[in-house]
């Protein structure tokens, strides 16, 4: 009987998303028409495809995101990695003090 | 001891790892002019190893595996991406990785400025990184000790 | 009503269900990870344009920058979904990490006999 309200609460959280989805979200597949405030003819997106090959040199236009116009992103998401890759061998391959 | 797998897979295996290795450094080379890059190449070379590790088990397998060197190996990885990142801000234009060598002509291998660069240095990174993960689950399942 | 973001919405709701009502700490950590493919499905399908291509140049479009920048996809979420993914890879190994800790500790793998043996 205690497993009832996390049972509800999921059902609850589920049919609130669904709800949102179906309602209140703008068409599918409607890339750059999307009315933003100040943003309501050009978005981000549309900007760097425009410019990208120019720019940075590169035919992938998503690599040069990474890479060009985030890449300090990139760079913290790469110390993240070496920080779990420090954890795991903490945790498996540490050498036993003496007591 | 780990108990490596049957013949039929070892040989498989060892016949299968160049090709997979080659694989993952296209994917990474590539990375400006196809779908992949750095992150994606890495984790192919790393899979290339493990596949090996399991079929052999962990002592009889023929790569040479030292620990250190592997640690080693990812720092050095994650260290060309801040030098690169440094250099563009002190040398060519005044912002952190600002373009410091010429961008060539678009679709050739040899453009883009400095993004083989770095790609290359994630992919040393991250695939070492996987090899000393897979490494100290599989020293623990083995029956090491702690 | 289309397709892709209902299946969104019902892989988080899936993988929320696995997060708070399983037993077992190695079938929680699966659930964290349909609820993590959930988001990004939904983040990529905010992107698509109506009979767009990816946003490679490639091809014919070489020297068509106009005609390509009106064809293509949005490539902004496919950066983020990218960086979330390996993200993703280091949180699994470690939760699986310290679930193979606990179980050498405490000799078993469900939560609440974990509480009831701490006290």
């Amino acid at each position: 009987m205690r497993r009832v309200v996390p049972f509800v609460m999921v059902l609850v959280v589920g049919t609130i998303l669904l709800y949102t989805v179906v309602n209140y979200l703008p068409p599918f597949g409607s890339f750059p028409q999307r009315k933003l405030g100040a943003f309501e003819n050009q978005s981000v997106g549309q900007r760097i495809l425009e410019n990208a090959p120019r720019e940075t040199g590169s035919a992938n236009v998503v690599t040069s995101v990474v890479w060009d116009y985030r890449a300090y992103d990139t760079m913290g998401e790469a110390t993240v990695l070496f920080t779990a890759v420090c954890g795991v061998l903490m945790l498996f391959l540490a050498t036993r003090r003496q007591e | 001891m780990m108990a490596g797998m049957t013949t039929i897979v070892r040989t498989i295996s060892r016949l299968l790892f160049p090709f997979m290795f080659l694989f993952g450094v296209y994917v990474l080379v590539h990375g400006h002019l196809t779908p992949g890059g750095g992150f994606q190449g890495g984790v192919i070379i790393a899979a290339s190893v493990v596949m090996l590790w399991l079929a052999y088990g962990l002592e009889q397998s023929p790569i040479g595996f030292k620990l250190f060197r592997t640690e080693v190996l990812e720092a050095i990885g994650g260290l060309t991406l801040a030098t690169v990142g440094l250099v563009g801000l002190v040398m060519g234009v005044g912002k952190f990785f600002g373009h410091v060598l010429p961008l060539g002509n678009l679709g050739s291998l040899f453009s883009g400025g400095d993004l083989p660069i770095l790609n290359i240095g994630t992919s040393i990174k991250v695939a070492a990184g996987l090899i000393l993960i897979f490494y100290a689950m599989l020293r623990k399942i083995a029956g090491e000790e702690l | 009503m289309s397709l892709n973001y209902i299946v969104a919405m019902l892989l988080i709701a899936l993988g929320l269900y696995c997060l708070l009502l399983k037993r077992n700490l190695i079938k929680i950590v699966i659930g964290l990870g349909v609820m993590t493919d959930g988001i990004h499905l939904f983040l990529i399908s905010m992107g698509y344009r109506e009979g767009g291509i990816a946003a490679i140049v490639t091809g014919e479009m070489l020297e068509n920058a106009a005609g390509f920048a009106s064809a293509a996809v949005d490539p902004i979420p496919q950066a983020l979904v990218l960086t979330s993914i390996v993200i993703n890879i280091c949180i699994v190994a470690l939760a699986l990490s310290m679930a193979i800790w606990v179980y050498h500790h405490y000799g078993t793998l469900d939560p609440s006999e974990i509480r009831r043996l701490r006290e």
